[in-house]
């Protein structure tokens, strides 16, 4: 896991027998893992600038930050795929009342205000830090 | 509420599920490692998936189905459990407080996301995460989490969340503990019926996507990657596959490394070379299996050489599917014999 929190492995000893160590991370999965973070950012630079463009609401921001298709989106929220996929919209999110934006607030763990408001870069900074 | 802290020991295990159930045993007097626990559990498994998507790309597993393995496993050990979904995420809580205050370790299953404690860099949405709650303390429950090298406390609001991840395979906050174990039990026929589970399961499982055919079909889909779908989503096809096999705890080599082990331990048990024989060459597949991994990742990068095409990589995995053909020929014939020695396993007393 982190550089503190090492995961075990199974590994043969110069007896041939199976111990347990911890593993030192091995190069083939680092660069899997660097691959699946570098698609996540993307996804999330994307949604930033689309947001800022004015051709999406702050809630894609956050959909694609915390990972999320409009499917699984959806469930979290408990209404149906294409009412979310209209709030992606600055339109539809307009119309949100203040009771489905709590709850979109409440799957994402911010508050009304964070959601709401329009991100700067300095948030995506701070998640690219985070996810390091 | 009072606080509770049920004395559980906490063992560092490489995979989840096999090791929430060696903890389990454990405490109740049993000693199975985790490897043990995969082996019985049937754990070992191969399975490609193209029409099932995860983050929009195919499904590859090398275990079995979640939940899998503690049901394989007590059902051997004739272990008598409760299994329990939950519609209302209060409720699923009520109900695990009420086990904890009668002394009794829960094992749940949760999703990755929502766990604090899960280092950023691994959080992703996965719902086949398992863990063992043995005590709270306050609104905290404290948690056994076999990947990690230590027990580890999360917020009660966190656990919740996590139980009632959404999504594919979403847990609904299933949990699970024991009801009544045995005093002993029956470890050679536990592992002889384990082995011939698991070369059934990849010799003889109908359908072209399973087992060894699995493989096979998987090496020709990898070969076709690159003309299909472009050099940038084929890599992206790989790196998918690499994390299937590597990560989410499978011990290294998508489990073949972990089902090594337990041939060793089987073979200690039974008394049978033949079986350390095999535990031997199922790690020289699976060192194959990670020169997959190996030259897949440099694809990722862009850095292979001329020997490492797509057609290489494919045939890397037709020979290990040749190998393991072999090997679980071999080990249902063994499993199969009927005059194993009989080891009884003791409850170890409190």
């Amino acid at each position: 896991m982190g550089e503190d929190q090492s995961e075990i492995c199974y590994a043969v000893d110069d007896n041939g027998q199976y111990v347990l160590v911890p593993s030192l991370g091995w190069a083939p999965k680092n660069i899997a893992n660097a691959q699946a973070w570098q698609v996540i950012e993307d996804k999330v630079a994307d949604a930033l600038e689309r947001v800022k463009a004015g051709t999406a609401s702050p809630l894609a921001y956050h959909m694609a930050r915390h990972q999320m298709s409009v499917g699984l989106l959806a469930k979290y929220v408990g209404v149906f795929r294409w009412r979310v996929w209209r709030h992606l919209k600055p339109s539809g999110f307009k119309a949100l009342t203040p009771d489905q934006i709590q709850r979109y607030a409440d799957v994402f763990d911010i508050t009304p205000e964070e959601l709401t408001r329009i991100p700067s870069s300095a948030d995506d900074k701070e998640q690219h830090d985070k996810n390091g | 509420m009072d606080n509770i802290r049920i004395p559980f020991t906490h063992r560092q295990s490489s995979h989840c599920e096999s090791g929430v159930v060696s903890n389990l045993l454990f405490h109740e007097g049993l000693d199975i490692s985790e490897a043990m626990a995969f082996g019985v559990g049937r754990g070992l498994f191969f399975g490609y998936f193209p029409f099932i998507r995860v983050n929009g790309l195919p499904l590859t597993t090398f275990r079995c189905a979640v939940g899998g393995i503690f049901k394989q496993v007590t059902r051997r050990f004739g272990i008598s459990v409760c299994w329990q979904k939950f519609r209302q995420p209060r409720a699923a809580m009520e109900a695990l407080d009420r086990k904890l205050a009668e002394g009794t370790p829960v094992g749940c299953r949760t999703g990755g996301y929502w766990l604090p404690y899960f280092p950023p860099a691994f959080r992703f949405h996965f719902n086949m995460h398992n863990l063992v709650v043995y005590g709270k303390e306050g609104d905290d429950y404290l948690i056994s989490d076999p990947v990690f090298p230590d027990p580890v406390v999360c917020p009660g609001r966190d656990l919740m969340k996590a139980r009632f991840a959404r999504g594919p395979l979403s847990p609904r906050g299933t949990m699970y503990y024991f009801k009544e174990v045995p005093e002993t039990v029956d470890l050679s026929a536990a592992i002889a019926t384990g082995i011939k589970k698991a070369a059934w399961a990849m010799l003889h499982t109908p359908g072209p996507v399973i087992g060894i055919r699995g493989i096979r079909f998987l090496a020709n889909q990898v070969e076709k990657w690159p003309q299909k779908l472009g050099n940038r989503r084929a890599a992206l096809y790989l790196g998918q596959l690499i994390r299937m096999q590597e990560e989410l705890g499978t011990g290294g080599a998508g489990f073949r490394f972990m089902y090594s082990a337990f041939l060793q331990e089987a073979s200690r048990h039974l008394n049978s070379g033949l079986l350390n024989e095999l535990s031997a060459r199922m790690t020289l597949v699976g060192d194959r299996w990670r020169d997959f991994a190996l030259m897949g990742s440099r694809n990722c990068k862009n850095r292979a050489t001329e020997m490492e095409s797509y057609g290489a990589m494919a045939e890397i995995l037709r020979e290990c599917a040749e190998q393991e053909k072999s090997i679980y020929t071999q080990l249902l014939a063994v499993a199969r014999q009927n005059e194993h020695p009989k080891i009884i396993l003791k409850r170890r007393q409190a």
